[in-house]
């Protein structure tokens, strides 16, 4: 089980592990607010991406959230949020 | 050999809620739907729990014990399917050479209920990467290749010409009927035993479609789960079932005097090269298969009479099949009634295309359009007549039929009276 | 108004040959693809051997965003539709995109990727199953990844007849072709070395239990006792013959002259075989009487009562050792829906270089009254050929090449055919 926090390496590794990488820029710093399809992952690959950011962090993401989080700030936080709700300590 | 034409002779239907051709259209002209809570195994750790599952029993339906041992379910469902189509007809294949006689069966995911069951024994239930052979079933070999249901229905008619399976995803349905009226019009066979056949209810195919989120997860409602263009549709609802038909050469039909269903006047099928399961919202190559289709079939757009959907229930498909639509068919489409019977059967897969083209004959033969079920609040964009909860008495000499699947897959077929346009 | 479907381009990957070339130096020098499983450990098996594609690495050559979402066939066929897309010459960018499709053949989809989730279905539970099992897996992915990458969007398909199928495609392709596709990529790749492929395989009952290499698949022997499965396969650029006139194709391999399909009469029926049926309605539909083909490559079974009916079909339809025969298969193993379109692809590597290429290791039966090619390749003209596949359960398929004068005398008349 990963910490506590999601943060933006785990979201690369799981990205890179899920989707492969892209041709276009990589998920950094400087693209937190570049839409994942301009990042070159459409909803299939946020969908295994999702899917693996649930069962290694043991949470349950709406069906809504990836859909409504086109950039890796916004998946960020969505994730991070349902941490906080899973471990309120 | 330009210039044979083919016709549908025999239907044979198995589809969840109607067994037989009588009780499938019972089904459908009545708006009922089939879709229920997955009883097949416990699907409570599922996110969808819904199907619409057959209540089939392969005695009942004259299988006999080593058929039933060593066919999938889906084999099961071709075979009998074929068996209803051929008496149905009143073909003779006897009379006719026997490699001039064919047979293609659709199917997107072949024995997937068979492999799934069978991996779990080989396996040892998950635990063994090197799994067992020891524990192998003699037909294992029949599950991993699913040319064997096409081997199992030529059997069952004693054909020995062409025999393939067809497997585009879920237009497989269409393209094996439409490959196999090729095959008479280019003179390879004279008669094809043709459609489709799935059975994909079991936890690996429920397991895959959730993680895709692309079936629907209404499960407080089963009955009412799948709502093709309905504003509140979630996704659709995993089917099972088989339609197969008898394609003969329209002059050796009309010969033998047989029972004229429907001429398939036109086929075509295009790729839409662009996402594996993901649609444009354009629908530009849905529409250009719909356009080839009715240039083969050398029919105009005004002259559709009725519109069978893919309408699977996700959001993307009902807005992509509409405008493709509305871009092929003009102001016509505005005029014709369009309806999805996976409102009702569910979406088998690869079958579901026969399926659908069993239903495009059946509202032929009744002049009736069968209804979309489930269809209270139109989505918005989605804004023709979808034929809401009520079969409709309608005039239907000519239907166009459309499936669209995974791989990028967009076909169309046109049906037509052979009266109207006379050999 | 048809047109004649003629090959432009050839991609291949195969176990003893990576591209055309390549394969086919090693095919006439005998050299052989077929040693010990790697991919697993064949150990507990009674099967150890197979054919595989060594030394492969997708990543060398597909990009990273498709490796997660495919199984190895679909990363050795896309690898192989590139080879035969840049062997034709072809930019598909510059091709009108709905007149161009893509036909392949499956025998049994991506079973390797299906093991995998399978497994996390049944070992960790259903949301561990990947969003890609719901196509990696199923047959039709090959012409969907191929499709999508090369932007066709023409008439397309997938046939699955185990291994016949593979002819069925090149068939479909040529039928597609006459009417009014300019170009379908057609062919197939298969590869399922992987522990739940190897018991469905065994469980066919067919693979032999030799472990040495150079005595395990010997069709036509007396010592015939199944085959080696191998990965791999061909890929085939077909074009119409005016549509490569009009995209100036200068080299043209051969044309898909006829095909022939038949289905076994069901068991027990005591009818004739309908493979000899086969063949012949491929010869009429290529308008060539037997005489006039110089090679038939063998489906070549080695199983004694297969390898019985086909020996007795050819000799059937093209006289007592009427015709040379060969079956290079036996230093591949067989492809699944692969092998069919690797045959035709040697074919038309045969007629351009005068060369059939031999049926190694094998020493032909006495009771069979066929012209083997063994041991090493025959030199000899080659204008006909004719490729044969059989599937399980009954399945048989013919399909007959001809070579086509391109650049000869009648320069842009597509008349111009030998």
């Amino acid at each position: 089980m990963a910490s506590g926090e999601f943060t933006i390496e785990d979201l690369r590794r799981i990205l890179h592990e899920a989707a492969g990488e892209s041709d276009g820029a990589d998920v950094d710093v400087g693209t937190m607010d570049t839409e994942f399809i301009d990042l070159g992952y459409e909803s299939l690959a946020l969908l295994e991406t999702g899917g693996r950011i649930e069962r290694e962090f043991g949470i349950t993401l709406d069906d809504s959230t990836l859909f409504e989080s086109p950039t890796p700030r916004a998946l960020i936080e969505a994730v991070n949020a349902r941490l906080t709700v899973r471990e309120p300590s | 050999m330009t210039g044979r034409r083919v016709v549908i002779t025999g239907v044979g239907v198995l589809a969840p809620g109607g067994i037989g051709v009588k009780n499938f259209w019972s089904l459908l002209s009545e708006g009922r739907t089939s879709t229920r809570e997955i009883t097949f195994f416990d699907p409570s750790a599922f996110r969808s729990r819904v199907a619409a599952e057959a209540d089939f029993d392969p005695w009942e339906h004259g299988l006999g014990p080593q058929e039933i041992r060593r066919m999938d379910r889906a084999a099961q469902f071709a075979v009998v399917a074929a068996r209803e189509a051929m008496a149905d007809s009143g073909v003779e294949l006897s009379e006719i050479e026997p490699h001039r006689a064919g047979v293609t069966v659709g199917s997107a995911v072949g024995a997937t209920m068979g492999l799934d069951r069978e991996y779990r024994v080989v396996s040892d239930g998950g635990r063994l990467d090197l799994v067992d052979h020891r524990y192998a079933v003699p037909h294992l070999y029949d599950y991993f290749v699913p040319s064997s249901f096409a081997a199992e229905v030529a059997w069952a008619a004693g054909t020995e010409g062409p025999a393939t399976v067809i497997s585009t995803g879920c237009t497989s349905g269409l393209d094996s009927v439409g490959y196999a009226a090729e095959l008479i019009r280019d003179g390879s066979a004279d008669v094809v035993i043709a459609g489709a056949t799935d059975a994909p209810i079991s936890p690996i195919t429920v397991a895959c479609f959730d993680a895709i989120k692309a079936t629907t997860p209404r499960n407080d409602d089963p009955a009412h789960a799948s709502r093709p263009f309905d504003r509140t549709r979630n996704g659709f609802v995993l089917g099972e079932g088989a339609a197969m038909f008898v394609l003969e050469e329209l002059g050796a039909a009309r010969r033998r005097g047989a029972h004229l269903y429907a001429e398939i006047a036109g086929y075509a099928s295009r790729c839409n090269a662009f996402h594996m399961t993901g649609l444009r919202p354009d629908g530009r190559e849905m529409a250009e298969a719909i356009r080839a289709a009715l240039d083969e079939a050398r029919t105009d757009p005004e002259d559709v009479d009725y519109i069978n959907a893919h309408g699977s229930g996700t959001k993307q498909n009902d807005r992509h099949e509409t405008a493709a639509f509305k871009r092929s068919l003009g102001e016509h489409a505005r005029r014709t009634p369009v309806s999805s019977i996976k409102s009702m059967v569910g979406h088998s897969l690869g079958a579901i295309g026969s399926i659908e083209i069993a239903a495009s004959v059946l509202a032929m033969e009744n002049n009736v359009v069968p209804p979309t079920a489930n269809l209270h609040e139109p989505d918005p964009e989605c804004d023709l007549d979808y034929v809401p909860l009520t079969a409709r008495d309608w005039r239907t000499d000519t239907v166009l039929t459309v499936g669209s699947g995974f791989g990028g897959f967009q076909s169309a077929m046109v049906l037509a009276r052979p009266e109207r346009n006379p050999a | 108004m048809t047109s004649r479907a003629v090959v432009t381009g050839i991609g291949v990957v195969s176990p003893n040959g990576f591209g055309a070339e390549d394969y086919w130096a090693a095919t006439c020098g005998g050299k052989s693809g077929i040693d010990r499983v790697t991919r697993f450990d064949p150990s507990r098996y009674p099967a150890r051997l197979a054919g595989e594609v060594s030394g492969f690495s997708a990543q060398d050559h597909l990009p990273s965003r498709l490796i997660p979402q495919t199984d190895r066939m679909t990363q050795l066929a896309l690898v192989g539709a590139d080879h035969a897309l840049a062997d034709a010459g072809v930019s598909t960018g510059d091709l009108p995109e709905f007149g161009m499709g893509v036909v392949t053949a499956s025998s049994c989809g991506g079973f390797e990727f299906g093991q995998g989730e399978l497994r996390n279905l049944w070992s960790k539970g259903g949301q561990y199953v990947s969003a890609y099992q719901s196509f990696a897996w199923f047959y039709a992915v090959n012409t969907g990844q191929i499709s999508i990458r090369h932007g066709m969007r023409g008439p397309s398909g997938v046939l699955v007849s185990d291994q016949a199928g593979g002819l069925d495609a090149i068939a479909q392709a040529r039928r597609l072709i006459r009417k009014g596709s300019d170009l379908i990529l057609s062919g197939g790749v298969d590869a399922s070395i992987c522990p739940w492929g190897w018991v469905a395989q065994l469980a066919g009952g067919r693979l032999s239990t030799s472990e040495q290499p150079d005595r395990a698949y010997l069709p036509f022997d007396t010592d015939a006792a199944g085959h080696v499965p191998g990965e791999g396969g061909a890929l085939l650029i077909i074009e119409g013959a005016e549509a490569a006139r009009r995209r100036g194709v200068t080299r043209v391999y051969g044309e898909i002259g006829g095909y022939g399909a038949t289905f076994d009469p069901r068991p027990g029926s005591g009818r004739e075989p309908a493979l000899r049926k086969a063949i012949e309605i491929a010869l009429d539909d290529a308008e060539l009487s037997p005489e006039e083909i110089d090679v038939v490559f063998a489906d070549a079974a080695a199983i004694p009562e297969l390898d019985r009916v086909e020996a007795m079909a050819i000799t059937e339809v093209f006289g007592c050792r009427g015709v040379p025969v060969t079956a290079p298969k036996t230093m591949t193993g067989r492809l699944g829906s692969g092998a069919a379109p690797l045959d035709v692809a040697t074919a038309l590597l045969a007629m351009r270089s005068g060369l059939i290429p031999p049926t190694t290791n094998v020493t032909l039966a006495p009771e069979y009254d066929i012209d083997l090619v063994t041991t090493l390749p025959r030199r000899t003209p080659v204008h006909a050929a004719v490729v044969l596949a059989r599937g399980q359960g009954g399945f048989n398929s013919a399909v007959v090449l001809r070579s086509i004068d391109w650049n000869g005398p009648k320069e842009g008349n597509e008349h111009g055919i030998r």
